[in-house]
Formats: structure tokens, C-alpha cells, sequence
């Protein structure tokens, strides 16, 4: 293994390693634009130059690996002229328009000119003209002139996601991006171009013009979309006036995940956060009265709950509910689901796999045909095969045998379709717990409102079985509540229950009384989670 | 005067057929190398004739085979390189025509030596008469046995094709070539990996300029000795074709030996200034060749002793200009051509080439101001040595060259205004 002397310190490294990561290893950062760590090389922006000793020329830290005993300078006069140098390029034919650019703030070439140069511009030419407002596809907008032509979007396109519609069209400081003729860009990841476009060349449809990048905070999530369980960033907005009015949640972005999602999203999961701000919220209680639903209080839609469910369990017995709950929901939701149905109310008819849940349209690369954050941890936690199965649930919601149905961000509907509808409109008590109203809460008795995955704290478990933490970055809408919290206060009226006031006291739990959460705590999982020990032939 | 060898089919009546060709002893040095000799000796004798890549860098011919790993799990391959196109180099070009076997002799030759078996000749697209007359003779040598299977019976094949390129600078830059070769953008790729490990079709690959080629037979069959003590006493390496254009009496193609000083090539061979006018500036090495002042002339034409004045040999293509060029006119079409010609893969190439071109255009307008020269030097400094290939250096030679030996001819078109 090489050892090397960077800027006076001393790092030793694998064989092969670059310049650029063997500096990274001691923290120091060596500006780039065309390298990504998860693509090729193409050696082209001239960015991360840096002083070699010995050495007749800067040499590029990005390709070239490191040699025993080398000895590097990052930082010397004669690597920032180049670095003011390159940047001086970059900038004469790019447009200063940074007050509309949806990337400043978060632009590479922004912050190295902050960082590297601050001069001003000696440039008095024409600039290049190129296209601007470029549709490349559903997603994504390109604009010419911000252009760097690193080349980043096009290897990935070809490299990750496996189409070659993109290209660099023209030559010298005519180059420019864009698809080939007839083609755009038509893959699952197009939302990664804009993120690692390191300019505001590319930017995501669904994000421009909406709000400046600065304006947002932004908290690690896990995106939701599938049982893949792909690491993420939630990016929101704590004020109603920062962007579009009413809209909380702006984007999400990958986090890197090596053993998960590399540093990628898809396109499904990435853009499906739309539900979290959307009109179709719930956002209060609510009871049915005749047709219409009408707004209530928390007090009494849980008393009217209870009672029901204390109702149909003293004149029919347990057998007479049957649960239906989402693998959308956290361990720690169908943990305290579980506690107050099976513990305290003996119910056995939970189950949580309706049909065809799993039958979206996978990839090979993130995108499993399981379009659930949680079905893992749902099995894990024995929410099916205890009685009833959810369609057999129907056919005695039907015949009269099963008495109160409660359907926890679940839609029976859906997925089913109008066997359920049926069953469903014939219940004596329909109680449907969610987010978002369905065909199936249309035909509920009783609403009662929850969060989504950024307005509660939790885990998921994903396919292969890696516990990883959801985090709280907003207040639930309107009068929303996280589903654990809501069965504690439920639990509370039907029995004894635990007195729940965080999430991490439902996974404490949890951890107590089910096996492969034996031992860990939110602490142990980490932002990158921990791949559970699972039972044989469950892994 | 010796008698000319690389030139000596030059204008001869039917010299590209294969039968002219083998009446003057074509042919005798492939027999000579696949039945009398071992690879080894080949690059022995060619290393001993001192002769360096005529393409531009000068490399060592017999080191860049050498190169060549004996063992590859890929094909390993030769690439003739026939893009010719630096501005004022017009030496490639009628040995295509008019000597195509020597080409094709000299590859095979080549082949033999490195263990290749497929040799491919990239020509520029616009030699359409080149490309005629190598297909011709590749196919006569097809026919005679020279190409194919099992040549001369000594169990050594070998493949020869013509490809055409279309029209850019870029690819004249081995990598760019290979590039193109595969049937992509030309762009010049990332090194290492150099082509002799990693080159065509990820094989290993020989890239050699066609005058080197074409220089193979006679070092073969005259031996490496030979050839380099034809070069001018102390300097050696061989003869070399000077094409010289310009402003001199005699335009033209001037087989010479290494190391001649440009002042003989220009007022011996090619006739001096035309007009009998003074001469103002000299171009020694095609357009990347920074300029030389007239007092700079006695240098001889050799790798080491132009770089020693802060020039090049480059293709030895050298451009007379006398006293009446307009030298902000000259840089100006210098500049357009490698703005114009930039790939725009490296940024600093891809913005300095345009901005130089821009800023020097409007210094000819009449408009330039009195910080447009350092900015220009400044700019040139920018690109030199950071660039992906050299054709970011190569426009930097006139530039910088041009504004700093002729500054005042600028700041005069700055102060007084166009012409």
C-alpha cells in the first residue's frame, strides 16, 4: 500500500487510489466537475488539478493514482491560478443568471468561484449562444448556456441507467448536450441528472422555479416508494410563503448507500412524494354522517372508535374485527397495531397482504415490483397468517360474520376492486386510519387522520431485510398523528396499554418482544442501517 | 545531393502501381524482414536509423514498438496515421498517392516486427485520391500474396484496411483517431492507459504517421546505420520531407536531412523570399510550431535544437512569410482554426481556443484595447500544459509566439486601428 505525503500530512492508501480520494481520506476537498465517484472517467474539466513534486506538469487528481512516497501540494499559487484559470473558462461563456438558476446555492461552479476566484470578469466578447429550455424527456428541462460539458449526465445515462439517448453534440465551445435526433430521454433515474449536474444546466421539472435551494431544510429519510428502502434526503420548506403556497415538501434526493442505492433514486420513489402535501389529505377526524363526512375532534372519533370496537367484541367476540394495515406504515406503527389488536383485544384476523401488492413493475437496478417501504418488517412482525386472510376478511365483512372492519392506510379497493367495495359498504363499523383519502375511506364510518413518512419518526425494513430509520421533518398536516401514537390513545381506552410518547419507546419494545429486533436501538442503526439476523431461509 | 528515397516516387509515371513498384526493388525489404530477419533485429535496426514518429511528437519509432506487450489477451493492432492535417503539411499526401506500397511494405513490415495482424490506415476524409490509390495498392498486394494468409509461405498474416475519416483536426491526436477509428466522436481519450496497452478496440496498438511508415523498407533493407547517417552530421535520424510554402520562389516538398538549417531550406531550396522581399517570420513545424523572427533561422531543422529556441519540428512543415504579411491577419486565421477545430472536451481548450479567436478578431476589426495582448498571454498561459491533448498547447504556440515576438504590430492595429 502506497503511502504519500499530501499537503504535509502523510496518508497511506490502496493501491490505485486517485489523488483526488487519497485527499479526500485526510479531508481535504480538490475541486471537480467532471468526476463522480460512481461513474468513468473522463479526465475532461481540469478542475482538480493539483502540484506533484517532480513533476513537469499539473497533473490531474482525479486519474491519476497515487505512488509511493509522492508528495502532493493541493493548495499552492500555482494550483489555485489554475483552479482561477479553469474557472475563468467555465464562466466566460456561461450566463450570470444565478438569481433565476434553480441550482444556485447548491452549484459547484458557484461555490468554486467563491471559494477559488472572486474576480471579475475580463471577458468584453459575445458569448456563445446555445439552446436554452431544452425538453429532454418527461422530466427534464436542459439549458445549453449553463453547461459545463463535464459529461456527467450522459456516462450516466449510459453507464447507470443504461440508455444511450444522450450525447455532446458540436464541437469546442459550440459542445452541447442534448438528445439524438427523434430520441429523449426516457429511463427510470432521469431525476439523478439533475442532481449530479453540477451546474443548473439540468434541472427536474417537477422542482424549477418552485423555491430557492437555500430556503430549504432538509432531514435523512428513507424514500418510500418501494421495498428497495433507498436512502434519501427529505428537502422542505418550514414556511408556507418560501415556495408554491400549500407546498411543504419539495424534492428528495438520494443519500449515498453503497450497500442500498449507491448515491441513486428513481424517478417512482423520487417523485412521489406529491401525496404528502396533496388535496386529498386527511387532515382531520371525521365522521360519516348520512353521506357526507363531517369534521370532528380527535376525542370524539376515538370514543366513538372505541366504544365500536368494545361493542362488537362484547356481543360477537374477536373474530368479529378484522385489521387490514399497509405495509406503508413503520415498524413501530404495526408494532403498536399489533399491541392493542392482538394483545389487548385478542383479535387474530390481521392481515396486512391484500393481492397483487407486490405486482408493480420492477428494474434491475432500484425499483422492486413491491411498491411498499415495509412488507419485510410487516412479515417480521407476524401481520399475516394469523387468521383470516384480507380477502377472506371480505367475503365475512359480506356475509355478516365479520362485524367492524379497520383498515389502517390500506384500500381493499384498490386492489381487490368491487368484491371489496361491496364488502366494505355492507360493515357495520368501517374505521379507515390514513393519509390520504381512497376509494375505500369513501365507504368508512370513521376517519382518523395520519402522518406521513416525513412527519413521523420510525423504521423500515426492507427487502433484503436492512432496518433503516425514517426521521421526523414536519408536523403532520392539519390534525394528522402518526399511526403508533394513535393506537396508544386508542389502546388507552380499551385497555392496558402502554403509554407511548415516542416512536423510540414503541421500537424499544419492539426490541424487547420480536426476535430480529433483539438488541438494537435507534442508536445501533445509524443513518446507514443495520441488516437484521434473520430466522433460515428468510434472508 | 544523395538521391532522394521517401521522395523518390514523387511525380513518377505509374510509381503507385504494384509493378513499377516492384521493378525498382519494392517488396525486397519485406522479403528481406519476414525470411532473413527476427522481429528483433527489425526494431533493433529501426531503433539504430534514429527514426522519430514524423507525425509531430517525434517519439522514437523503435521505442514505441517496443512498447507493444508481446502477450495480450486482446488483438493487438497498427494504425497508420493519415489525418493529415496540421495547417501547411502536405507531405503525407503524395506518398499516398504516389507511393501507396511503400505504405503497405512498410506496414507489413511493421507487423511482422510487433507480432500484428490487422494494420488499418486512417486517412483524411478529404484525400480522396489517397484513399483510391491505397485501396489499389492494398488490394494489388492482396492479390501477390503480400497480404492475407500465410505471406511468403512464412506462416505470417496479416489484414490491411483503409478508413476514411471526416474532416477534423482532432482526430490527427492518436486517441482522438482511435476514437474515431471505433466509430465515435473523435475526442481524445484519458492517459494512461497509453494506446500501446490500451489502444483500438482496447488492444494494444501502434499508431505510426505514414512518412514513418513509408520510411520502414529502406531502413530495412539498407540497414539502421544507413538511415541515420543520412540525418546532417552530429544530428543524424535520417532524411525527412519538408513541405515549404509561404511566400518563397519554390513552394514545395523538399527531401532533406535531418538537421538542415531552415535558412537553407528556405534560400537554397525553396529559391528565398519571392520578390526578393525580406522575410519577416517562419513557421518551422506546421501551425502548433511557434513562430521564428528571421534572425532565428540558422537553427537546424531537428526535435531538439527547435525546442532549444522554444519551437518544434512538429510535421517540418515550414511557412514563409516576407515583409508585407499582415501578422495580426495570420494569427487571427491561426487562431479560428483551433477555436474551430477544439473538440470542447477540455475546458480549457474547449473556452481558450474560442476566446483567443474572438478577442483576436476584433483586435483586426479595429476594436482591440490595450489589455487584449496580456489577456491573450494570459489565456494562452491558462491552456499550456493543462490541457487533455495537445492541441490545446498547439494553439497556444502562435499565440504566444506571435504576441510577444511581434507585439508591436498588435499594439499598432490597437492604437491606429485596422490597417
Amino acid at each position: 500500500m502506497p503511502t504519500l505525503t499530501i499537503d504535509d500530512q502523510q496518508v497511506t492508501v490502496d493501491q490505485g487510489t486517485t489523488i483526488l480520494d487519497a485527499a479526500k481520506k485526510l479531508g481535504i476537498s480538490i475541486p471537480h466537475f467532471c468526476y463522480h465517484p460512481r461513474l468513468t472517467k473522463v479526465d475532461a474539466c481540469r478542475m482538480c488539478l493539483v502540484e506533484v513534486k517532480d513533476a513537469p506538469k499539473l497533473v490531474t487528481s482525479c486519474s491519476n493514482a497515487v505512488r509511493d512516497n509522492m508528495v502532493v501540494f493541493t493548495g499552492t499559487p500555482k494550483v489555485e491560478e489554475a483552479r482561477k484559470s479553469i474557472l475563468e473558462f467555465i464562466l466566460i461563456n456561461h450566463p450570470l443568471d444565478c438569481p433565476i438558476c434553480d441550482k444556485a446555492g447548491e452549484c459547484k461552479l458557484q461555490d468554486y468561484y467563491f471559494r477559488h476566484s472572486r474576480q471579475p470578469s475580463r471577458f468584453k466578447d459575445y458569448k456563445v449562444k446555445k439552446h436554452k429550455v431544452v425538453d429532454l424527456g418527461a422530466t427534464m428541462v436542459l439549458d445549453s448556456e449553463r453547461c459545463v460539458v463535464c459529461s456527467r449526465c450522459v456516462r450516466f445515462c449510459k453507464e447507470v441507467a443504461g440508455e444511450e439517448n444522450l450525447g455532446i453534440f458540436n464541437r469546442g465551445d459550440h459542445s452541447e448536450i442534448g438528445t439524438y435526433p427523434g430520441k429523449k430521454i426516457e429511463h427510470n433515474y432521469q431525476g439523478n441528472l439533475a442532481d449530479i449536474c453540477p451546474v443548473g444546466a439540468l434541472t427536474a421539472k417537477d422542482f424549477r422555479f418552485k423555491c430557492r435551494s437555500w430556503l430549504l431544510c432538509k432531514v435523512d429519510t428513507i424514500c418510500p416508494g418501494c421495498s428497495n428502502g433507498c436512502n434519501a434526503v427529505v428537502h422542505f420548506t418550514l414556511r408556507s410563503f418560501d415556495g408554491i403556497k400549500g407546498q411543504r415538501v419539495f424534492r428528495l434526493t438520494p443519500r449515498e448507500n453503497n450497500d442500498v442505492n449507491k448515491i441513486w433514486l428513481c424517478d417512482v420513489g423520487r417523485w412521489g412524494y406529491s401525496f404528502i402535501d396533496s388535496i386529498d389529505r386527511l387532515t382531520t377526524p371525521a365522521l360519516k354522517k348520512g353521506e357526507d363526512f363531517v369534521k370532528s375532534d380527535w376525542d370524539t372519533v376515538l370514543r366513538e372508535t372505541a366504544s365500536g370496537l368494545k361493542t362488537v367484541v362484547e356481543r360477537y367476540g374477536p373474530s368479529a374485527i378484522g385489521v387490514i394495515p399497509s405495509p406503508h406504515l413503520t415498524n413501530e406503527d404495526l408494532y403498536a397495531l399489533k399491541c392493542l389488536f392482538s394483545c389487548v383485544l385478542k383479535v387474530t384476523n390481521i392481515d396486512f397482504k391484500l393481492p397483487g401488492l407486490d405486482k408493480g413493475e420492477g428494474d434491475k437496478l432500484l425499483l422492486k415490483a413491491d411498491r411498499h417501504p415495509n412488507t419485510r418488517g410487516a412479515e417480521l412482525l407476524g401481520l399475516s397468517g394469523t387468521g383470516l386472510s384480507a380477502e377472506a376478511m371480505m367475503e365475512k365483512v359480506k356475509t355478516g360474520e365479520i362485524k367492524a372492519l379497520y383498515l389502517v392506510g390500506s384500500d381493499p379497493v384498490k386492489y381487490i376492486g368491487e368484491k371489496a367495495e361491496e364488502a366494505l359498504s355492507r360493515a357495520e363499523l368501517l374505521i379507515f386510519q390514513g393519509t390520504n383519502f381512497n376509494a375505500s375511506c369513501k365507504l368508512a364510518h370513521v376517519i382518523l387522520p395520519g402522518a406521513t413518512f416525513v412527519e413521523k419518526e420510525g423504521t423500515f425494513t426492507n427487502y433484503q431485510g436492512r432496518l433503516q430509520r425514517i426521521n421526523k421533518a414536519l408536523e403532520p398536516l392539519g390534525e394528522a398523528q402518526a399511526d403508533w401514537e394513535i393506537f396508544t390513545r386508542l389502546g388507552k381506552r380499551l385497555g392496558s396499554y402502554p403509554s407511548y410518547k415516542y416512536a423510540e419507546e414503541v421500537f424499544k419494545d419492539m426490541a424487547r418482544e420480536v426476535a430480529p429486533f433483539t438488541g438494537l436501538s435507534y442508536q445501533k442503526i445509524g443513518p446507514q442501517g443495520i441488516k437484521l439476523t434473520l430466522p433460515e431461509g428468510k434472508s | 545531393m544523395p538521391k532522394p528515397i521517401l521522395s523518390k516516387n514523387f511525380g513518377k509515371k505509374n510509381a503507385h502501381s504494384l509493378g513499377v513498384y516492384i521493378q525498382d526493388g519494392g517488396y525486397e525489404a519485406m522479403k528481406k524482414a519476414l525470411t532473413e530477419m527476427k522481429p528483433e533485429q527489425i526494431i533493433q535496426e529501426v531503433d539504430k536509423s534514429g527514426l522519430k514518429g514524423r507525425g509531430g511528437a517525434g517519439f522514437p519509432v523503435g521505442k514505441k514498438w517496443s512498447f507493444i506487450p508481446k502477450e495480450a489477451p486482446k488483438p493487438k493492432y497498427l494504425v497508420i496515421n493519415a489525418d493529415e492535417g496540421e495547417p501547411g503539411t502536405y507531405k503525407d499526401r503524395p506518398i499516398m498517392e504516389c507511393d501507396p506500397h511503400a505504405v503497405v511494405e512498410g506496414a507489413i513490415i511493421t507487423c511482422f516486427a510487433v507480432g500484428i495482424h490487422w494494420a488499418g490506415i486512417y486517412v483524411r476524409g478529404e484525400y480522396v485520391k489517397s484513399i483510391e490509390r491505397l485501396e489499389g495498392a492494398i488490394n494489388e498486394a492482396y492479390a501477390k500474396g503480400y497480404l492475407g494468409k500465410n505471406i511468403l509461405g512464412m506462416g505470417f498474416d496479416l489484414d490491411m484496411v483503409v478508413h476514411r475519416g471526416a474532416g477534423a483536426y482532432i482526430c490527427g491526436e492518436e486517441t482522438g483517431l482511435l476514437e474515431s477509428f471505433e466509430g465515435k466522436k473523435g475526442q481524445p481519450r484519458m492517459k494512461p492507459p497509453f494506446p500501446a496497452i490500451v489502444g483500438l478496440f482496447q488492444g494494444p496498438t501502434v499508431i505510426n504517421n505514414v512518412e514513418s511508415i513509408a520510411a520502414i523498407p529502406h531502413i530495412v533493407k539498407n540497414g539502421g546505420e544507413w538511415f541515420n547517417g543520412l540525418g546532417a552530421p552530429g544530428i543524424g535520424g535520417g532524411v525527412k520531407l519538408f513541405p515549404v510554402s509561404g511566400h518563397v520562389k519554390k513552394p514545395g516538398i523538399y527531401e532533406l536531412p535531418m538537421g538542415t538549417p531552415l535558412r537553407e531550406i528556405i534560400y537554397k531550396h525553396a529559391g528565398g523570399i519571392r520578390g526578393d522581399k525580406k522575410l519577416k517570420a517562419v513557421i518551422p513545424g506546421g501551425a502548433s510550431a511557434p513562430v521564428l523572427k528571421p534572425e532565428e533561422i540558422d537553427v537546424p531543422m531537428e526535435y531538439a535544437n527547435l525546442a532549444k529556441i522554444g519551437s518544434m519540428m512538429g510535421s517540418g512543415a515550414v511557412i514563409v512569410m516576407d515583409e508585407d504579411t499582415d501578422l495580426v491577419k495570420t494569427l487571427r486565421v491561426l487562431m479560428c482554426f483551433y477555436a474551430h477545430e477544439s473538440c470542447g472536451k477540455c475546458t480549457p481548450c474547449r473556452e481558450g481556443t474560442g476566446w483567443m479567436a474572438k478577442i483576436i478578431k476584433r483586435i483586426e476589426k479595429g476594436e482591440g484595447e490595450s489589455a487584449d495582448l496580456d489577456t491573450i498571454v494570459s489565456i494562452a498561459n491558462g491552456i499550456r500544459g493543462r490541457t487533455l491533448c495537445p492541441l490545446g498547447d498547439a494553439a497556444v504556440g502562435p499565440a504566444l509566439s506571435f504576441v510577444t515576438k511581434f507585439r508591436q504590430e498588435f499594439e499598432d492595429y490597437i492604437k491606429v486601428g485596422a490597417g
